[in-house]
């Protein structure tokens, strides 16, 4: 038999709320089908099941909230599938087949988030409420009182988002979020000693190139800069498996492929970390594809389980209108985390000249238990180098 | 096509790339970026949008006659 438990979709989750079967006891079942979904602080999750078989019990009914690695339904697997006799006796559980839940976190605390603290945003008086336009025409519509409503706007303002997540029940979701993402961070910092390393690199022939591409191509074919930063860092990581790895049960554990967790804002507020998997094989319109559909699901709430915990390394790119750097905090297990700041002109020496050139900050969290200093700075320099050659990538 | 068409093409593209969004909210001379907070991703979306809907590539050298909904209209309309 094949345990289906509550996964981990993230460092920051300790217990989820099941929500919908959309298989039922007796339902034949194929590895990466989506058979539940499952309401976390970041939002719901389409839960994928990883054998074959028949879902021969549910343990774990709609709407109970449990811990991270509960028994939530049994699969009958592989040939067990077929038909037999009732009073056969069970073949032991293809154990290689079902990927071992993450066990909670010895960091992350078993029981659910504590109540909320003294000192987080109280509700608002009714007279005093802020919210947008939208957000009380929406309210109007759906019949939700705003009062009742915490704001993850500017000021505490309620947004449309806050109305649409309490008209899902979903009541503080954005409050909820930060908590998840307030308690993976300290326990990030608790744990992982980090050491930071930041360079500048040339992107002048990088954002050439991409100009260059995407003359030549319609608007749904162009590509984006942070597709390229993704691939050069994924063929480095390639040379520094110990920053492509997972440190747990205090050992160092490198990852196989390189899927790349990047951080992905939401509206109104807060983030996720879906990956991009096997970075180094993609090409790049390929990749550019691959992120179009992860961001329009992470924005949508249309993830599966999947996007959230293959994750090995993560990525942050602030994109054309942020910081100049970016220097993050390490999503536990990981071992790594490379920021890049928006690429920008500025004065820079060839030659013996100062020329105006696009450059681009690249920085590096990294555990030291994994990693040392000289290490670090040989991978960003290596980012910096496989930059240089853009049509390599 | 007339301008108020164009515009509401325009319109449409954004609902389309910021689900939610309602086009009597959408000011026509504040930056869509900054009032929709759409990133790099979202604004290459609406230029698939726009082209998908008027058949216009825009350039990525145009991209910055795109910033609000009066600009997309006198760089649209262009004859």
């Amino acid at each position: 038999m094949g345990e289906f438990r509550m996964p981990t979709l993230g460092a920051d989750m300790v217990a989820g709320t099941l929500t919908e079967w959309y298989k039922h006891p007796g339902d034949v079942v194929h590895r990466g089908d989506i058979i539940a979904a499952v309401d976390t602080d970041k939002g719901s999750i389409d839960v994928e099941v990883f054998e074959d078989g028949v879902l021969e019990r549910v343990v774990v009914e709609e709407g109970q909230k449990v811990p991270v690695g509960t028994l939530l339904a049994v699969i009958r697997s592989g040939e067990a599938a077929a038909p037999a006799p009732a009073a056969a006796p069970a073949p032991p559980a293809a154990a290689s087949q079902v990927p071992p839940p993450t066990p909670p976190s010895a960091a992350a605390p078993a029981a659910p988030p504590p109540p909320e603290a003294p000192g987080s945003v109280p509700s608002p008086p009714a007279q005093s409420v802020r919210a947008s336009p939208l957000a009380r025409r929406l309210a109007a519509d759906l019949g939700v009182d705003l009062t009742g409503i915490t704001g993850s706007g500017p000021g505490g303002a309620i947004v449309k988002e806050d109305v649409e997540a309490a008209a899902r029940g979903g009541g503080d979701r954005s409050l909820r979020m930060r908590r998840a993402i307030a308690a993976a961070m300290a326990r990030s910092n608790r744990e992982i000693p980090h050491f930071y390393l930041a360079t500048t690199i040339d992107f002048g022939a990088a954002s050439a190139w991409l100009a260059q591409w995407n003359a030549a191509h319609p608007p749904a074919e162009r590509l984006l800069p942070a597709v390229l930063l993704l691939k050069a860092t994924a063929l480095a990581l390639l040379e520094f498996p110990e920053l492509n790895a997972r440190w747990e049960q205090d050992s160092l554990q490198p990852a196989v492929e390189v899927h790349i967790g990047m951080v992905t804002s939401l509206r109104g507020g807060g983030l996720v970390i879906p990956a991009v998997h096997q970075v180094n094989r993609r090409t790049l319109p390929e990749l550019m594809r691959d992120v179009r559909d992860l961001v329009q699901r992470a924005r949508s709430g249309s993830l599966r389980s999947s996007d959230l915990t293959d994750g090995t390394v993560t990525v942050t790119s602030l994109g054309d209108r942020g910081a100049d750097a970016v220097f993050g905090v390490i999503y536990p297990p990981q071992t790594a985390l490379i920021g890049f700041g928006t690429p920008a002109e500025r004065p820079w020496v060839v030659g013996g000249q100062v020329v105006p050139r696009q450059v681009v900050t690249a920085s590096l969290a990294a555990d030291h238990r994994a990693s040392d200093g000289h290490r670090g700075g040989m991978f960003l320099a290596t980012v910096a180098r496989l930059l240089q050659q853009p049509e390599g990538l | 096509m007339t301008r108020e068409e164009i515009r509401a093409a325009v319109l449409d593209a954004i609902v389309a790339v910021v689900p939610g969004t309602h086009p009597a909210d959408i000011s026509d001379e504040t930056p869509l970026r900054d009032q929709l907070d759409m990133d790099s991703m979202d604004f290459i979306n609406f230029v698939v949008e726009l082209d998908e809907r008027l058949g216009v590539a825009v350039p990525e050298g145009d991209y910055s006659r795109l910033a609000t909904v009066n600009g997309c209209i006198e760089y649209l309309a262009r004859p």
